[in-house]
Formats: C-alpha cells, sequence, structure tokens
C-alpha cells in the first residue's frame, strides 16, 4: 500500500480570492507581519500497487484527467510506502 | 421534430426551470434525460441547467463532467449539435473542454444572487440571432462561482473570434468594474466555441420568461434557439 498525498494549488496569476480574504482575516487578528496567504487542497489516497514508478504514472493521469484542473491549478505530491 | 433534452446530474436544480421556460412557456417539446443515459439520439438541442452537481466537491463541475450522458453529450457538440449550459452547465461545459477557459469563486466571495444587465456583444450565433448588438438584458445571476478566468492568449482568441456573446454591465450598457459583479475578465457573462454550437453562460435565461417574473428577456435567448433549428431543419 502507498500513500500519496497531492497538493492542488491555484496557478500564480489566478486571483485566488480565498487566499485574499484568510489573509484580511490573519492581518485583523494581529498577525501583520503576514504578507501572502495563498489556500489549495490536499488529497490524500490510499493505492496499491507494484512499484512507486507504477503508482506515480497513476496520480499523474488522475490529476490532469480530475484531481486538478491545468487552466487555473498546479499541482505536485509525494508518494511514500504506506 | 425539434425536440430540447434537459439533463439532470445529481444536484441540477434548474432543470425544472429550463423545462418550464420551453414546454410551458414556449410550447415545444423537452425531455429531461438522467445522468446515465448515455444516448441522445433524437434530441436537436441539449440543455445542461444549472444547479450544484455532485455538491459542488472538488471543483464545480469536475465530477459530473465524467458523468455517462457527457460522452454522448461531447459527440453531440463535436457533431454540429447545439448545446447550452446554463450557469452550473456552463460550469461543467469548461471542465468538459467544450468551451475554454474556467470559473472560480467571484472576487468578492460572496455568492450573488440578483438581477444583472448583460450587453449583447455578438448577434452571429444560434443563441443571440434573435438579439440585437448592443441590447441591454435583464437576466438573474445567482452563483458563489461565476468569475470567468482565462489566460491572455484564450481571451484574445475569444475576442478575435468573436465568442464573447454576452458581457456584464451597467443600467446605460457600459462595460465598467463597477458592473461587472464576480470578477470575470473582460466582464465575461457568456462565451460559446469557435463553431458557435456550444454556448455557456452565467446569467439563468429560464428564470426570466414571464412578466410576472418581472423580466422576459430570456425568451429571446430560447426563441433565438427555435429560430435557428427551424431553419436548419427547412434547409
Amino acid at each position: 500500500m502507498w500513500l500519496v498525498r497531492i497538493n492542488v494549488e491555484l496557478k500564480k496569476g489566478v486571483l485566488d480570492a480565498q487566499g485574499k480574504a484568510t489573509h484580511q482575516a490573519l492581518l485583523s487578528l494581529g498577525f501583520c507581519h503576514v504578507k501572502e496567504v495563498r489556500v489549495g487542497k490536499m488529497i490524500e489516497l490510499k493505492i496499491e500497487g507494484r512499484s512507486q514508478e507504477d503508482i506515480e504514472l497513476q496520480v499523474k493521469d488522475m490529476c490532469k484527467k480530475l484531481l486538478a484542473n491545468p487552466v487555473i491549478e498546479d499541482f505536485k505530491y509525494t508518494i511514500e510506502a504506506g | 421534430m425539434m425536440k430540447f433534452g434537459i439533463v439532470q446530474f445529481p444536484g441540477s436544480n434548474c432543470d425544472s426551470d429550463c423545462y418550464y421556460a420551453i414546454n410551458k412557456v414556449l410550447r415545444y417539446p423537452a425531455d429531461m434525460i438522467w445522468h446515465k443515459e448515455k444516448n441522445l439520439d433524437g434530441y436537436a438541442c441539449v440543455i445542461l441547467p444549472g444547479g450544484f452537481t455532485y455538491g459542488d466537491y472538488l471543483r464545480v463541475g469536475a465530477i459530473a463532467r465524467y458523468s455517462p450522458i457527457m460522452s454522448a453529450v461531447v459527440n453531440f457538440a463535436k457533431k454540429g449539435g447545439l448545446v447550452l449550459g446554463i450557469c452550473n452547465g456552463f460550469q461543467v461545459l469548461t471542465e468538459a473542454q467544450l468551451l475554454p477557459g474556467a470559473l472560480i469563486r467571484n472576487s468578492c466571495l460572496h455568492f450573488i444572487c440578483q438581477n444583472q444587465t448583460i450587453r449583447v456583444e455578438n448577434v452571429d450565433s444560434p443563441y443571440t440571432k434573435l438579439f440585437q448588438k448592443n441590447q441591454i438584458l435583464q437576466i438573474p445571476i445567482a452563483h458563489g462561482e461565476g468569475c470567468y478566468y482565462a489566460d491572455k492568449e484564450t481571451i484574445d482568441l475569444l475576442e478575435t473570434n468573436q465568442q464573447i456573446l454576452f458581457r456584464y454591465c451597467d443600467s446605460n450598457g457600459g462595460i465598467t468594474k463597477e458592473a461587472n459583479p464576480n470578477g470575470s475578465i473582460a466582464n465575461i457573462a457568456g462565451i460559446c466555441n469557435k463553431e458557435r454550437n456550444v454556448f455557456g453562460l452565467m446569467p439563468h435565461p429560464e428564470r426570466c420568461m414571464e412578466d410576472c417574473l418581472g423580466s422576459i428577456d430570456g425568451r429571446l435567448l430560447f426563441e433565438s434557439i427555435i429560430m435557428y433549428l427551424k431553419e436548419v431543419i427547412l434547409k
């Protein structure tokens, strides 16, 4: 079993309205040194497979097809034996 | 036979409004099509209605885009069939890459539900042929993720090919930042594909079909489709 953690975040240049609002909230709480906030999402998978290479191929495919939208999002991932 | 097909996904909630608009107001035949169907034979126009398909999980429209019916919708569109996506339906069409770009969270972060003025930018399409260029319409919007985004090259192509059919405007038709409710690039409210048979828009024409609803500006959109289909059949 492998544990895959996928981070999906908005591409630079795409307006991150949630990040902006969260930034404002942090500032109003007194965290005045926060310069930027970006909100993304983390997707965790448990997946069976023979090799890390095989898992990596599948993860890339699922990110391109469903988990991320290449028009607005970038993704990165980590894979570890679980 | 000129029949409309309205796709029902889990979480669609404007499907009945579309049916009412077409069947009860305009008196044209329409069917509801459950998203697990795989066949669109016999339909002249397919509508992906508004709603919150699959609870908007992951991204708006992302999961509905892989519903069984969507392969048929893509084939139908590739063959030149008319596909209209309203609100969530627009989001599904971008996820399915039948339309370019994406719809992201409104820049103001709020869910917006209001009457909205939009301006007709182009009348050379099956969806806008009965409008007049620069005509100002009042059509309701109701969305949380209606901010149209695409990279600069895509926006340039949309402009060059005149694929932007509606833009948000003020009551005088001015395309201003203040009149833009959700932060959409270039005030974009609705775009068609290059072939002009697929159209997506965030405003809800099916919600303004009768005087008692405060506006009948949605009628011309559906009547344009009917006129176009009649012309195609007469050919």
